[in-house]
């Protein structure tokens, strides 16, 4: 499987300009870069929200041309309807494309949230929920309809900094489970390395994938790997990467 | 019993009961001990009372008497058929101009000119057209419940968050999912703020309206007492619609809880 972005211009904001990278099948792809330099809009781009402006986006050979359920994105904020209960949110998907009989999509999804530690919780609105739970019920949202891929933006945004390593670890365990196809997006250097098995590095303005590294830390994965020092030398390298573009925008400045 | 023992502690009731004790004492002494004319001429609250509660009326207007009834029965018929019209109405439009951009291109620039035409402005001309004071009342209190509810409904629709129906979207969701299970849920609570402004605004005009164009209902009652300088009965009119007014708001907001428990639930943990 292999997916292409070439170029993405939109006037007056020129966010992506010869943007091109593939993601491989079974693998959790890390996209990494600053805020604001269009890595929402390459989610929006892969969930078929927008279309670029020049090249083209291809699953499997065939082109994105808008959303589907094949792709599912878990967006920043969460989207999880406050009107409806736990069950019925995650429920949601398979219901609306008929997809599963009702019985069967509510087994699924008691699965699902009993894996998720929520099903103590299915009756709950999301309002009710914690930070942590609302992305775990939105994590089932999406895998309840056997996704090809996961397109993750951010997802662990906003959590306190423990709920967010929880479910970093949380996320890590699940993903070695499934081997589900994931690109996820995030800002956050030590999350990157640490959940990453290729890490795409967005830079420049405007942006495109600047260095692209390949992350051999062993699975399955846990917290130690981050004192080991091939994790140390991954970061390093990155952090001379990250702030080459750093250090030139500082001369700019002065 | 058990109720009223409930009451009896709740702090909230009492100052409640003080209030209304604070402004019938405000009341009473306005009208017996301040030595101006515009007081003297009102009915102090003792005398409304006891006219209201009295067997035997001396202006004819009473709980123990047929006619309040009737009254009151024209008065609710017309607010709630004007009410019901305009949800029926009301709704589906202001989904309609959320829900399709082209349509609310068309109605948006209408709504806003008719709009501000105060409601009895109209009076004269839904009494021409509909040919007599009944419909016309009708109509009348139907127009100004249902330009609260359109643009309510409207405003509900515009005010979900863009993020539900990319959701919607990335789930697979069809135009008539988002319909029923974004759109109508999401746009529920600023729904039923319309319904009750709705509600509001419909008593608000048939009170006028009777005045104007009608032989029954409380705003008559009013207007007749006040030819008849029966005040008395005036402000009898007054307070039951204040009361029924009150009331219609209440069963609203009752069946709004009932249709958005998700919304009580959530703020129940967070209070």
């Amino acid at each position: 499987m292999r997916k292409w972005y070439h170029r993405k211009r939109q006037p007056p904001v020129h966010v992506l300009e010869n943007c091109s990278f593939a993601i491989d099948p079974g693998k959790l792809t890390v996209l990494m870069g600053m805020s604001g330099c269009g890595k929402s809009t390459l989610a929006y781009l892969l969930a078929g929200y927008i279309s670029p402006d020049q090249g083209t986006l291809t699953i499997d050979g065939a082109p994105i041309t808008g959303p589907g359920p094949d792709r599912i994105t878990v967006f920043q904020e969460t989207a999880l309807w406050p009107w409806m209960t736990v069950m019925d949110n995650v429920t949601f998907g398979p219901m609306a494309l008929k997809s599963l009989p009702e019985a069967q999509a509510r087994s699924k999804a008691e699965a699902l949230l009993i894996k998720f530690g929520l099903i103590d919780f299915r009756d709950k609105y999301p309002g009710q929920l914690s930070g942590g739970m609302k992305r775990r019920a939105e994590l089932a949202q999406a895998l309840i309809n056997s996704p090809r891929i996961m397109i993750l933006d951010e997802p662990f945004r906003g959590l306190d900094v423990m709920t967010r390593e929880l479910m970093q670890e949380y996320y890590m365990g699940l993903f070695e489970e499934t081997r589900l196809t994931t690109l996820f997006i995030t800002s956050e250097l030590e999350e990157a390395i640490f959940l990453a098995d290729r890490l795409l590095v967005m830079g420049g303005t405007p942006s495109r994938v600047v260095k692209t590294v390949e992350v051999d830390l062993p699975h399955p994965r846990t917290f130690e790997v981050l004192t080991g020092e091939r994790y140390l030398e991954i970061k390093k390298e990155l952090m001379e990467e990250l702030y080459r573009d750093e250090a030139v925008a500082a001369v700019v400045v002065q | 019993m058990e109720t009223v023992l409930r009451l009896m502690q709740n702090r909230r009731f009492w100052s409640m009961c003080a209030g209304f004790l604070g402004f019938f004492a405000v009341w009473y002494g306005s009208v017996k001990w301040v030595p101006l004319a515009p007081f003297g001429r009102l009915p102090d609250p003792v005398k409304v009372i006891s006219e209201w509660l009295n067997p035997n009326p001396v202006f004819g207007i009473s709980i123990f008497v047929k006619t309040y009834y009737y009254h009151i029965l024209y008065s609710t018929y017309r607010a709630t058929t004007a009410f019901f019209l305009a949800l029926a109405l009301g709704v589906p439009l202001g989904i309609l101009m959320g829900w399709s951009r082209k349509f609310s291109d068309f109605a948006s620039a209408l709504l806003a000119l008719l709009r501000p035409v105060p409601p009895l402005a109209w009076v004269p001309l839904a009494i021409l057209i509909l040919r007599g004071g009944e419909a016309a009342v009708i109509f009348v209190c139907f127009l100004v419940a249902f330009f609260a509810t359109v643009l309510n409904t409207h405003a509900g629709v515009k005010s979900i968050d863009p993020d539900y129906f990319r959701a919607a979207a990335c789930l697979g969701a069809s135009r008539k999912d988002v319909l029923f299970d974004v759109i109508i849920p999401g746009a529920l609570p600023n729904i039923f703020t319309g319904l009750q402004i709705a509600m509001g605004a419909a008593w608000f005009a048939l009170a006028a309206g009777e005045m104007i164009a009608a032989q029954y209902g409380l705003g008559f009652l009013i207007m007749e007492a006040y030819n008849l300088v029966q005040t008395p009965t005036i402000v009898i009119g007054m307070a039951t619609l204040g009361i029924l007014g009150y009331i219609s708001s209440a069963i609203i907001r009752l069946v709004g809880n009932r249709l958005m428990r998700w919304r009580e639930e959530v703020i129940g943990v967070k209070s």
